[in-house]
């Protein structure tokens, strides 16, 4: 059969059994919209969890940008799976404990007051946003890709199917449809990677192939290194980067990750506070299968095409090559015209440029795999872009049914709320898809620099909410305020006012836009702590409320209200 | 519970809490960062050290590490009385 009849079927079949758990496991009250009821097995949760944070950008992305960065990919890498030892430790039990429904909850009684809360909303609505609108242009880019459809209308399709089981199911009917996403996604990545690792290098593990041999005897790492410093590029395993540089991002990243609402929320699901511990440690071994072999995919990938295209005739190039040079993804031009590709560093003399999203999304093609392979690498690229997506929805829509509507309408129904939470996310909806199919040019950096400011609000003020019974609602606000301010300026300055600075020369030492939340987490805690120095303690109510925490025997299921 | 139980209970945790973090800084910050040029030098397979501890080693050690501290947390809230079966 044809990749594209394979593509739909394969899609096609995934989307019917989302839709399918969505009607079986919907939401008829807010605990079950908001916290699925609060009985989510850990595993069931480890998995919603690891699919929930695998967005478009891990699946499709990751390994690309790995590939042409080499060591300096790291970041990414220990960033991102770090972060969830900061939230396994010292978030996730406490905050199941406190037993209520979003990260802005939390904030506003820990600190007592509403002001705190409404800060804390804002810092969710906005990290949630810019991150929504980059998952919608993820899943126009993969139907426009496969389905061969207009980007527009694969975004629009995309929308009626997130709303379809977000708004219907709540967290309850997405923590489900997760689980189902997990494992789509999980099968669609490993397959290939398992596959280029055995022609490569004879070994199955991945994570192991990437450290053994190829055919003519050397280590594949070694092979590589060589290859591209002859290139005039840097060694793969040697970083570009300063060493303070990747201290500071990969430092913002871990950092970031145990900050985002849309993943504390999902340890609001299990019943008790061990199971917020054990399910923490689950999602993140999830996550690792991805994540230990991406590096590798990485790896074979940016092998492969130089092994394949590099040097080669240009009428005489591997049928993928062609295939893809029809997206616009591969380009081959040749410079000085005798006929070969020429892939250099030096930009002006190299005749090949490629797309990092290529790595992943054509290496069935590029180990010869059969058709089908193809179709399973689209239905779990859309799997990873749609769970995240709804994810992200739930905390809008959470975040302004009940830290906004609630806390200024207290006496409000349930049944109100619920329906408030449903149009919050219908509407939100919309915004993502509008922005996904125009996309302001700002998105796509803006998504990186949701981690630097969720690391700059977020996290110091949860962490001192919980280890210190003296940090009171001043410090906190004015510590949110500071860390917010000081990170969005130094970003803007850089990415927007004068993108011309943004080099080496101008940052403060030396630490890039992407790198600087982890500066606004330090001052974050700094003005936090000198502030709530010269300022009243917390009441005996909060103080008590502390204790509470920190012993998990009688967590009970989410409180109502 | 009574209050100086309570402050053990919490003062154990937090032992465990700072010998975990401390593991987990020094896998990824101290091998897979600042300390990477000079475990370079050394090799696993075809690995170059620090350069696998920046690209697997971290992450694994990460999730052992997760899986440690559940066990160890269960252990000590039965030992002071707090779980919750």
């Amino acid at each position: 059969m044809e990749i594209l009849t394979w593509t739909y079927i394969l899609v096609g079949l995934s989307f019917a059994l989302y839709i399918g758990i969505a009607i079986y496991t919907r939401a008829g009250s807010t605990k079950e919209f908001y916290t699925a009821g609060g009985g989510v097995s850990p595993l069931a949760n480890g998995m919603a969890t690891a699919a929930d944070w695998m967005s478009a950008a891990s699946f499709i992305s990751m390994a690309g940008i790995i590939s042409f960065s080499g060591y300096d990919g790291s970041v990414y890498l220990m960033g991102w799976t770090g972060g969830y030892v900061l939230l396994a430790l010292l978030l996730a039990p406490y905050l199941r404990k406190f037993g209520k429904f979003t990260v802005p909850d939390f904030v506003g009684d820990r600190y007592y007051s509403n002001k705190a809360r409404v800060v804390a909303v804002i810092c969710a609505l906005f990290i949630s946003f810019t991150y929504v609108a980059g998952q919608m242009r993820g899943v126009g880019i993969v139907f426009s890709r496969y389905l061969e459809i207009p980007i527009e209308w694969g975004v629009v399709f995309g929308m009626c199917i997130v709303f379809f089981y977000a708004v219907l199911g709540g967290m309850k009917g997405i923590t489900y449809t997760q689980v189902a996403q997990y494992c789509v996604l999980i099968f669609a990545f490993m397959v290939p990677a398992i596959f280029v690792s055995m022609q490569l290098t004879g070994n199955p593990i991945p994570q192991m192939g990437m450290g053994s041999t190829v055919s003519d005897g050397s280590y594949l790492l070694d092979k590589l290194d060589g290859v591209l410093t002859e290139l005039g590029f840097a060694a793969y395993t040697s970083g570009r980067k300063e060493m303070a540089d990747i201290f500071m991002i990969t430092l913002a990243l871990m950092v970031g990750t145990a900050g985002l609402p849309h993943v504390i929320v999902r340890f609001f699901t299990v019943p008790r506070v061990k199971d917020a511990r054990l399910s923490a440690g689950y999602a993140l071994a999830f996550i690792s299968i991805l994540y230990t072999t991406a590096p590798a995919v990485a790896a074979f990938g940016i092998y492969n095409t130089i092994e394949s295209v590099s040097e080669k005739k240009v009428d005489n190039l591997p049928i993928w090559v062609s295939n893809w040079q029809k997206t616009n993804l591969i380009t081959v031009d040749d410079k000085n015209g005798d006929g070969m590709v020429q892939y250099l560093a030096d930009k002006g003399a190299n005749e090949l440029t490629i797309d990092k999203d290529i790595m992943v999304l054509a290496s069935p093609e590029i180990a010869k795999l059969p058709n089908w392979v193809v179709g399973l690498v689209a239905a779990g690229a859309m799997a990873a872009a749609l769970s995240t997506a709804a994810g992200l929805l739930l905390v809008i829509s959470t975040s302004v049914s009940r830290d906004l509507f609630r806390t200024f309408n207290p006496s409000m129904s349930e049944k109100k709320e619920l329906r408030i939470a449903r149009l919050a996310a219908a509407g939100a909806v919309v915004v993502a898809g509008y922005f996904g199919i125009n996309p302001p040019g700002f998105v796509a950096e803006v998504v990186a620099f949701a981690f630097g400011l969720a690391a700059a609000s977020f996290f110091p003020v949860i962490i001192m909410g919980i280890f210190s019974s003296r940090i009171n609602k001043e410090g906190a606000i004015a510590g949110m305020i500071t860390g917010l301010i000081f990170t969005l300026s130094y970003i803007i300055f850089f990415k927007f006012i004068s993108p011309e600075l943004n080099t080496k020369e101008y940052w403060w030492f030396g630490i890039s836009p992407e790198g600087i939340g982890s500066i606004g987490m330090f001052l974050n805690f700094f003005i936090c702590i000198i502030v709530s120095k010269f300022t009243p303690a917390p009441p005996q109510v909060v103080q008590d409320m502390i204790q509470e925490i920190r012993i998990p025997r009688g967590a009970g299921t989410a409180l109502e209200h | 519970m009574p209050k100086p139980k309570m402050q053990q209970y919490w003062r154990k945790n937090l032992i465990t809490l700072f010998y975990l973090l401390v593991v987990w800084f020094v896998v990824s910050f101290g091998f897979g960062i600042l300390g990477v040029d000079y475990l370079n030098q050394f090799n696993i397979g075809g690995f170059k050290l620090g350069f696998w501890f920046a690209q697997q080693g971290s992450i694994f050690t990460f999730v052992i590490l997760i899986f440690v501290y559940v066990i160890r947390m269960n252990k000590l809230d039965k030992e002071f009385d707090v779980n919750e079966d």
